[in-house]
């Protein structure tokens, strides 16, 4: 519990609803983050060290500070709350369990970056956050702590919740945008960034829940106070969620730095039934995949970076020694080749082509030439992507050949994957 | 097929005044006809593209962009299994395995008498509850092949009467003051 900080009022019975939320110290950065000036409110934040929470990282102060000062268009924030990647599910325990936390960071964030208006975009699949953060939004508005002069402050926020309809690329923040704006959901050319030309052309801030959810801690305690957890590059908590092979999967709040082998032996409980690790992708679908051998590392930016993997949006997914890894690489392409919004050649012809050579290699063995194949097709689709989306769909491939290339041959010598054969699925 | 009643309307005017742009409604306008007619007639596109200010081909274009939006017909309970990684490890495969057996359908098909549809879907955002099932707003997390023929059992002989209310994805009504920008 003293570690955490976006989960630390968790534990109070229904603390969703707005009066116990303010009972435990909700609002309470209002008074303080609305008075103060907004440029002040962002020096805060860069020092705090803060960094987005949606999977690339990057320093949420310097972000706000993108926005220009000299336009007369209105700002807008969007908060991202697609959660699609393979392996993250923390946004929706997020929204579920204390949506008011998430409030309260975005009114402090419009302060910041000079926008009356907010959105949320919550993925359609999420139909209890949908309806919980609408009455929590419906709750502040009756409260005084949304709408016009908040708490007496002179600061005005409009908040509302936008339901996405079932893509992964409006994660990526400039489809988002598009979804937004009533269009199919195409990633936009940047730059311009959302920054400065974002929604309806307007100067945009887009931040993960997460990201959000810290601020109002950040403006209660101090930037010192959130840089006691982590590193010099990796400040704070992160709430990293564990699935697939281990006893207890869930979402754990631990200090930056904690090392990953705790993180899967005393927080998730090990691996499963005795079990041996065999691999762990530590930052959602999208980051190359870890043999178990590195995972003997700190879970913070710096160090999985190093093990040649990344943080990423913090989902780890576990594997033990009965994992086929040419059934891993198949299932996360077909994943991306389902969601590939087939703008760009590479990305749209590469996903398919890759998804056709590990299903061969999977269901009949295929040819040995494949695999370098495989390896060809990455080549060339790794930077040559429209969207990020295209570059990080061949990681499982890559990373998943180079480890266990062995793995690979045998499926071509077998004529197809023997554990598929035993299962009958 | 129906185009949009006068509510349907009303309710799509009221979400497009929260916009400073009438074409960011189009979303939940989509949701709005679903859950008039269970999928996204042709006639309600020609409709929401009035409202909205847009071209049909347009809307349509949409419309079939995302999957949560149904243009053809689909069963009364719509079974969605996770087959990503999470789901996959944990046993998902079993799940669509029996299901098949079961509905005697395969994924992406509807039984005959109307009443159930399977997809298999990807990642739903609770692999720590993997394997996981979505049918309407509800998510079934841990789901084991028990659960599922209890989940069926209930579902293949419940009257017409006690079919639950769609998903209500557009959490817009009874709110006070929209985001509407100034
Ligand atoms: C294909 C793709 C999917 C993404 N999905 C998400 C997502 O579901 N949630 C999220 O917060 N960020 C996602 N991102 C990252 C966003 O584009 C963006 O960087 C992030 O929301 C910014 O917020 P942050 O700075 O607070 O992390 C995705 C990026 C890409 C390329
Ligand atoms: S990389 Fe893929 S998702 Fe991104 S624009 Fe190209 S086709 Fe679309
Ligand atoms: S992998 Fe199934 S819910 Fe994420």
């Amino acid at each position: 519990m003293a570690n955490e900080i976006v989960f630390s009022r968790n534990h109070i019975d229904n603390v969703k609803d707005l009066d116990v939320y303010v009972g435990n110290g909700g609002y309470s950065s209002l008074q303080k983050g609305l008075t103060m000036a907004p440029d002040e409110l962002i020096e805060l934040v860069k020092a705090s060290g803060l960094r987005g929470r949606g999977g690339a990282g990057f320093p949420t102060g310097m972000k706000w500070s993108f926005v220009p000062k000299d336009t007369s268009k209105p700002h807008y924030l969007v908060c991202n709350a697609d959660e699609s990647e393979p392996g993250t599910f923390k946004d929706r325990q997020l929204m579920e369990v204390n949506p008011h936390q998430l409030l309260e960071g975005m009114i402090l964030a419009c302060h910041a970056i000079g926008a009356k208006t907010g959105f949320i975009y919550i993925r359609g699949e999420f139909v209890g956050p949908i309806q919980i953060v609408s009455r929590a939004i419906e709750q502040a508005y009756a409260r005084g702590y949304l709408g016009k002069n908040i708490q007496g402050t002179g600061v005005d926020v409009d908040l509302a919740v936008h339901p996405g309809a079932g893509a992964y690329i409006w994660g990526e923040e400039s489809a988002l945008l598009n979804s937004l704006e009533g269009q199919r959901g195409l990633p936009r050319l940047k730059p311009p960034f959302p920054a400065v030309s974002g929604l309806y052309a307007s100067p945009t801030i887009i931040n993960n829940v997460e990201t959000l959810a810290n601020i109002s801690h950040i403006v209660n305690n101090g930037a010192d106070w959130f840089k006691q957890w982590g590193t010099e590059r990796s400040a704070g908590t992160k709430v990293v969620s564990i699935s697939g092979h281990v006893n207890r999967p869930g979402n754990y709040e631990v200090p930056l730095a904690t090392p990953m082998m705790t993180l899967i032996n005393e927080f998730a409980g090990g691996v499963r039934d005795g079990h041996k690790l065999k691999a762990v992708i530590p930052g959602g679908s999208s980051v190359p995949i870890l043999p178990a051998e590195k995972c003997d590392i700190n879970y913070d930016y710096e160090s999985i970076q190093a093990a040649g993997s990344m943080l990423g949006s913090a989902g780890m997914i576990v594997m033990d020694e009965t994992t086929c890894m040419v059934g891993v690489a198949r299932n996360l392409v077909h994943f991306y080749r389902h969601e590939s919004c087939g703008k760009c050649t590479p990305c749209r012809e590469g996903t398919d082509w890759m998804f056709k050579i590990l299903n061969e290699l999977e269901l009949t063995g295929g040819q040995m030439d494949d695999i370098d194949l495989l390896l060809d097709i990455t080549d060339n689709m790794d930077g040559k992507c429209f969207c990020p989306l295209g570059d990080t769909s061949i990681m499982s491939v890559v990373s998943g050949i180079e480890h266990w290339r062995h793995e690979f041959e045998e499926h071509v010598r077998n004529g197809g994957c023997q554990q598929r054969a035993q299962n009958g699925h | 097929m129906a185009h949009l009643t006068a509510e349907s309307r009303q309710r799509i005017n009221d979400i497009a005044a929260r916009y400073p742009e009438k074409r960011s409604a189009l979303l939940p306008a989509l949701y709005v006809a679903q859950e008039q007619d269970g999928i996204v007639t042709d006639e309600a596109i020609i409709d929401i593209a009035e409202l909205l200010e847009a071209t049909p081909a347009y809307v349509k274009g949409v419309a079939s962009f995302y999957t949560m939006y149904y243009r053809y017909s689909v069963g009364k309970y719509i079974l969605q299994v996770c087959g990503t990684l999470s789901c996959e490890l944990c046993g998902s495969g079993q799940l669509v395995n029996h299901l098949e057996e079961r509905l005697g359908i395969k994924e992406g098909e509807t039984t005959p008498d109307g009443r159930f549809t399977f997809e298999t879907v990807e990642c739903l955002g609770a692999c720590g509850g993997a394997p996981v099932m979505l049918l309407g707003d509800k998510y079934y997390e841990k789901l084991t092949i028990k659960q599922l023929d209890a989940i069926i059992d209930d579902l293949r002989f419940k009257p017409a009467s006690d079919h639950p209310e769609p998903p209500q994805l557009v959490p817009f009504e009874d709110k006070p003051a929209g985001a509407k920008s100034t």
